[in-house]
């Protein structure tokens, strides 16, 4: 196991605020009722009936009216940061206010940066950056081979000796099923998670979008969805056989969603996310070659859309993860097939599922919090709770408010996120991670006082 | 209208109008002096990211035939080569005031980006694989010539039609003129889902004696370093058009430029069921009727109109009068003009 604390920044002033007669919702604590919460000293200090509690003289005191939802703060285990050397598209700073104004109360960054965070001393030096920068904790995944290259294993013991949280190469496959298993076999003494982005690039090679009605259409080449899941069901493969822990990232359709269902009852030692934007949207809303809709892997069609909430719902899919991924207005201000891949996701992730799973009744608001909350665990890091004496991640949430995503502009540098312009519900108020105030809505003082 | 970018977005009393202002155009081309001051003073930019002297050549004679001042300016060896966005260069050149901007992109839906750049009319001629709609009109003008009407009509597009944005923008618009459309080729070459357009798909030529048309694509040597095919020579025994396959019945199209050998064999290309030099000389009068319904149409139109509302006996409106050749006032713009 790591040296160091696995989850680094976000260190601020310990928040002093009560609570006041807010809906707290903790799925995992059986908890769904008004009460007070009081946060002192960077912890939950105390639960109690709505109305009980008092404010420490200088403490802050916010009035729920019996209305705002307190829900865990949630978790992240799949976000770009771009640091180093992408700041025009994100840094740790910005990012982590993205995440903050989302309700998240930690993250996990993937190392496909400029340079690949592929040694220690990096991974030390991002560390260093984020200790100072970062508005909530961050933690880091190193790559499985040095500069996603897919050739040579990174110095996977040191880098977790270093904190890194587990090894990723993603925004591209582990090609070569030989290296997997040397990664697997590797995993026994170093630990971590192996997070795989699965796809057959012998299938993909060359396509923008997913492949069907829409891309014959647009005459734009299509991926295929078994480019992803062949790919789901050879690593799965192989992580049953080395008995070794891997965790599928952005599943996007139904035949990945069967392959993890495959492997889970086999008992091989898988987990899986699942985006917002592949749970809200489909290859439909190409069309109109919005490059806010291109990204990896691309939006599929209907069924696969129901199959991946199905997933989300039966627990297939354990959690939902961003992979927010900013990119530069004038990157992708381009014709729809030269524009990268990715669409920011933090600030608007709670919102677009609540208004597009909770709302219309697909999923209860107790298990979209689970699934948003469920990424830590996954990676061995501890999950926000709201209990006394619990460490305060929390997010307070408006769920009748509603809003035209992007209308106040983003926290993030980056604007291309693929529900802007949607009118949504449900908006967060106030966020604290690792118990202090991270972020704080500016409507908030007037539903508040 | 005030761009065209696809053939979905025409409806057949547009793609009908059109067909009739180019038949009107053809007059002028049979003239001793093929020009009409009908864009006189108006100003056209081509802008080509891909190679391409037909459709170029044919836009420029297009806009030089109705006396619109052309200029053409090619990406290669240009700010393009020294990494200037598309929209840095659309910004750039509309500095210049272009009334139409006629864009080729290797890049689908590029056409309908750059039109929300600038103020100009946009004429798609081509947006990567996706459509090439002024191909699939200057193919239903051809076509009504030969045939009379389209309606009820069998149409056969055959090869490639993964990569062909001629397929895409002919689909839909022999489907809108009430033709019945079945693409052939080989599996590898016809995308999945194409079938939601609305045409039928065959694998084989067995059943190409059915046709009325037949519409051959070109086949792109780098589809073989691809291997796309096996090899050209077994994609030209299982879908080259030859002698034994055209009946002498069907009409043969092919957008060009040819392949013989490969898609065609050397005989079909000069018997009597071929139309591709027609296809060619159509280009011009129907680029023609494109840029004069985007520049000058509806304002003729609307002159009619008030022309006709005041009883018909005013003469159009200035911009009418200015604007409308000799040959199309007289018949009166308004004849095929559903506004």
């Amino acid at each position: 196991m790591s040296a160091v604390e696995p989850l680094i920044g976000g260190a601020g002033d310990p928040a002093e605020v009560l609570l006041r007669d807010v809906r707290a919702l903790d799925p995992r604590a059986g908890l769904d009722g008004r009460c007070d919460v009081l946060v002192s000293g960077g912890r939950v200090a105390e639960i109690g009936e709505p109305g009980s509690l008092a404010a420490a003289e200088g403490a802050e005191t916010i009035d729920g009216q019996g209305r705002l939802a307190l829900l865990p703060g949630f978790f992240d285990p799949h976000v770009h940061l771009r640091t180093p050397g992408q700041e025009h598209k994100e840094d740790i700073e910005t990012g982590t206010r993205a995440a903050a104004a989302g309700g998240y109360a930690g993250v996990l960054a993937m190392p496909n940066t400029d340079p690949v965070l592929d040694s220690a001393p990096l991974l030390g030096s991002v560390r260093e950056i984020a200790a100072r920068r970062a508005r909530i904790p961050v933690g880091f995944l190193a790559s499985i081979t040095r500069g996603l290259q897919g050739e040579l294993l990174t110095e996977m013991a040191e880098l977790a000796e270093a904190g890194a949280v587990g090894f990723t190469d993603d925004g591209r496959p582990v090609e070569s099923a030989g290296m997997l298993r040397k990664a697997l076999q590797y995993q026994r003494l170093c630990g971590g998670v192996l997070a795989l982005h699965e796809e057959d690039r012998t299938l993909s090679r060359g396509g923008a979008m997913n492949e069907g009605a829409v891309s014959a259409a647009l005459g734009i080449a299509g991926i295929p969805t078994i480019a992803e899941s062949t790919m789901v069901a050879r690593d799965a493969a192989i992580a049953g056989y080395e008995d070794g822990r891997v965790h599928f990232m952005h599943l996007s359709c139904e035949s990945s969603v069967a392959a993890v269902a495959v492997a889970k009852e086999a008992g091989v030692r898988v987990s899986a996310e699942v985006s917002p934007h592949h749970l809200l949207l489909t290859d439909e809303d190409v069309r109109a070659l919005d490059t806010r809709m291109k990204m990896h892997p691309p939006l599929t069609a209907e069924p696969d859309r129901q199959a991946l909430i199905e997933g989300l719902r039966s627990g297939t899919i354990d959690c939902v993860a961003t992979d927010h991924a900013p990119h530069a207005r004038d990157e992708k201000e381009v014709p729809f097939e030269q524009a990268p891949m990715g669409t920011t996701g933090l600030e608007t992730a709670f919102a677009a599922l609540y208004t597009g799973l909770v709302e219309p009744g697909l999923m209860g608001l107790g298990l979209l919090v689970e699934r948003l909350t469920a990424g830590a665990p996954l990676f061995g890091l501890p999950v926000a709770r709201i209990a006394a004496g619990a460490p305060a991640d929390l997010a307070l949430v408006d769920l009748e408010a509603r809003f035209v995503a992007g209308e106040r502009g983003w926290e993030s540098r980056s604007e291309n996120c693929c529900f802007a312009g949607r009118t949504l519900q449900g908006r967060v108020l106030l966020t604290i991670a690792a118990g202090a105030v991270a972020h704080r809505d500016r409507t908030l003082e007037m539903v508040g006082a | 209208m005030n761009h065209l970018l696809s053939i979905e977005d025409l409806d057949r009393a547009a793609i009908e109008r059109i067909v009739a202002q180019a038949e009107r155009f053809a007059e002028v081309s049979d003239r001793e002096i093929k020009k009409v001051p009908a864009l006189r003073g108006r100003m056209v930019l081509n802008l080509f990211y891909e190679a391409s002297t037909r459709t170029r050549s044919s836009f420029e004679l297009a806009a030089k035939r109705l006396s619109a001042d052309v200029v053409n300016f090619a990406a290669s060896g240009s700010s393009v080569e020294k990494g200037e966005s598309l929209k840095d260069t659309v910004l750039t050149l509309s500095a210049h005031k272009p009334d139409a901007i006629v864009l080729r992109t290797p890049w689908a839906g590029a056409a309908e980006l750059v039109s929300r750049w600038c103020g100009a009319a946009i004429v798609n001629a081509g947006d990567g694989k996706h459509e090439h709609p002024t191909q699939a009109l200057l193919d239903v003008y051809t076509l009504r010539r030969r045939l009379g009407s389209i309606d009820g009509a069998s149409i056969w597009i055959v090869g490639d039609v993964a990569h062909s944005r001629v397929a895409r923008s002919n689909i839909l618009a022999f489907q809108r003129m009430g033709a019945k459309v079945t693409v052939a080729g080989p599996p590898t070459l016809i995308p999945r889902g194409i079938e939601q357009l609305g045409c039928e798909i065959r694998y084989t030529l067995d059943e190409l004696h059915t046709a009325d048309v037949v519409y051959a694509l070109r086949m792109q040597r780098e589809r073989m370093s691809e291997t796309w095919v096996p090899s050209l020579r077994e994609y030209a025994s299982c879908y080259q058009i030859d002698g034994r396959r055209l009946g002498p019945s069907q009409v043969l199209m092919h957008p060009g430029p040819v392949n013989r050998g490969v898609e065609l064999s050397g005989e079909v290309v000069d018997s009597p069921q071929a139309v591709i030099t027609a296809q060619v000389e159509a280009g011009v009068v129907v680029r023609m009727a494109v840029l004069y319904e985007l520049l000058a149409g509806s304002a003729a139109r609307e002159g009619d109109a008030h022309a006709e509302q005041a009883g018909g006996a005013g003469a159009a409106h200035a911009g009418g009068e200015e604007t409308a050749p000799p040959a199309m006032a007289a018949r009166g713009m308004a004849a095929g003009g559903s506004a």
